[in-house]
């Protein structure tokens, strides 16, 4: 039991002291460690990818086999018939039911699902809870670590901003190191990609988006156990805005390429029966673009931080002298790797948006040397 | 795609987009305007320092190639007048010369003139003078001859006798 404890409290400590909640079905095998710990490792690096309705900064077990966490919990706002508000200290990090307004509420899995006042969960053949869900409004651990990586970054930039007024243009501290990353989002990803005319107006945008994901990225390596932009959410949201912009600001030619791909090249009774499979096409490639984008952020960090909490479990599974420092450098090495892909990633999704607002408010060129020659 | 499905989160799309939208507008407002307009300004100051710069080089240029121009005219101009100098020297020399050989030929000339003229006064002079003495010489000899009355009839005598001979 000791040894236990001990092995299960390093666990916590090494695997970047996220959350610890264990499935209440798991907890009753205790006993049974050796084949337990695989499955422990599992459940913990799937728990951690997932948003909590709780900040927790670690947590460990006792000798008693007592969970304890330090954290602090967080508003849930639900919406079932009415607004339901109370605090996820309600639900004990999973282990009782929250009861609000006589309606009873489980955090199984981090999802939350009405149930009676037994806490009974229906499954389907395929094992997956059949309840109610309520739409889930709550100030998760994610909106928390939103709403930091928001104020850090108007804190940081307001400053640069004021930086400049103060010193005559020249920027101070914090500033000099961001000012390049700015500029060089400006001329090698603005201004190539959209063109000297129209980048200015997508440059907030950009620069936003950039940033946003690089610090959320970033504050994903850090051992608080935080998964933003490995979140299906959080990427829909902002492919989806990727995806408005370049479609607001689209131009004329940018939908004439859409509906009316070959333009004057072919009469329009030729076009018939090839813009039937033309278009569709097109148009699948509006929504497949944004679509890529989304995937491509949210797989790329949700695989990085596997693969990172694996090789660091490893080092719990093999317990030699040889595997465990071997299963740490692997871990250091993909750290290092991580710290490359997040800003990696912060730059393609970047640079991709800004190369499809480039295609939407393109205007083409021949287009004015005909309308030219017509003057003429 | 399901196990994305079950993973995606409404209310987690709704904050993340609020919040987003939101961090968008007061990043735009507060941070990005007042950083690009910063930035742009400091590249045109740059910019116009540059051209500046480079304005008062060209400028500089100009200057450096107008005083070498003068200097060129200058040293031409020297050149010039020193050629001119040479040559009104050696023309100047030249006509001396001629001036003195001609007046040294007229000198001569009349240096001969004048020693001729001399030299026929003097021959004049010597012949009147011998013809005096001749004259005078005569003079006396025929007053001596004619002193006795012998000596005349023998002066007779040899005429006579000369006469005959002729």
């Amino acid at each position: 039991m000791q040894k236990n404890t001990l092995t299960r409290f390093l666990l916590v400590v090494a695997l970047f002291l996220g959350q610890f909640t264990f499935a209440s079905d798991t907890e009753k095998e205790v006993g049974e460690h050796d084949k337990d710990l695989k499955t422990e490792i599992k459940e913990y690096i799937t728990h951690h990818l997932q948003d909590a309705h709780d900040f927790s900064l670690f947590s460990y077990t006792k000798e008693n086999g007592e969970h304890k966490y330090v954290g602090f919990s967080l508003p849930v706002i639900l919406w079932d018939d009415g607004l339901r508000v109370f605090s996820s200290s309600k639900f004990h990090h999973g282990e009782t039911l929250a009861e609000v307004d006589g309606n009873h509420y489980k955090l199984y899995h981090s999802k939350i699902y009405k149930t009676d006042a037994e806490g009974t969960i229906h499954y389907d053949e395929e094992h997956h809870a059949t309840n109610v869900k309520p739409i889930d409004f709550s100030i998760t651990k994610n909106v928390v670590m939103i709403i930091i990586t928001g104020l850090l970054m108007l804190w940081l930039f307001t400053s640069l901003a004021r930086s400049y007024a103060k010193n005559n243009g020249v920027p101070t501290g914090a500033g000099r190191f961001f000012e390049p990353i700015v500029l060089y989002i400006r001329d090698d990803i603005a201004r190539p990609n959209i063109g000297e005319k129209r980048y200015k107006k997508y440059m907030p945008f950009l620069l936003t988006i950039f940033f946003f994901i690089w610090f959320l990225n970033m504050f994903g390596l850090t051992p608080l156990g935080i998964n933003v932009t490995g979140n299906i959410a959080i990427t829909v949201s902002l492919a989806v805005m990727t995806f408005l912009i370049t479609n607001f600001t689209g131009t004329k030619d940018y939908w004439m390429h859409q509906f009316d791909p070959l333009g004057k090249s072919l009469p329009w009774y030729g076009k018939i029966p090839l813009y039937i499979i033309l278009v569709p096409i097109e148009l699948l490639g509006l929504i497949i673009k944004p679509f890529s984008l989304l995937i491509r952020l949210y797989a790329n960090m949700q695989a990085g931080h596997i693969v990172l909490m694996s090789l660091i479990g490893l080092m719990f599974i093999f317990k030699s002298w040889l595997g465990s420092p071997l299963s740490f450098g692997l871990a250091f090495a993909i750290s290092l790797i991580e710290i490359l892909v997040a800003l990696l990633q912060a730059y393609i999704f970047t640079m991709l948006s800004a190369l499809y607002f480039g295609f939407a408010s393109e205007e083409h060129e021949h287009d004015h040397e005909h309308e030219a020659e017509v003057a003429h | 795609m399901e196990k994305l499905l079950e993973e995606f989160s409404l209310g987690l799309f709704f904050w993340q987009t609020v919040l987003f939208g939101l961090l968008l507008f007061l990043m735009w407002k507060f941070a990005w305007k007042p950083i690009l307009n910063a930035i742009n300004d400091r590249e045109d100051g740059i910019k116009n320092a540059l051209d500046a710069a480079e304005d008062a080089k060209r400028e500089m240029q100009n200057v450096t190639a107008d005083s070498e121009k003068l200097l060129k005219e200058a040293r031409a101009e020297r050149e010039a007048m020193l050629k001119e100098a040479r040559e009104i020297k050696d023309k100047i020399v030249a006509d001396a010369k001629d001036q003195a050989q001609v007046e040294g030929d007229k000198m001569v000339k009349q240096a001969q003139a004048t020693i001729e003229s001399e030299k026929n006064a003097a021959v004049a002079e010597i012949k009147t003078q011998v013809a005096n003495l001749s004259v005078d010489i005569a003079e006396k000899i025929i007053k001596g001859e004619l002193s006795d009355k012998k000596k005349q009839l023998k002066l007779v005598d040899d005429m006579l006798g000369d006469i005959k001979l002729n």
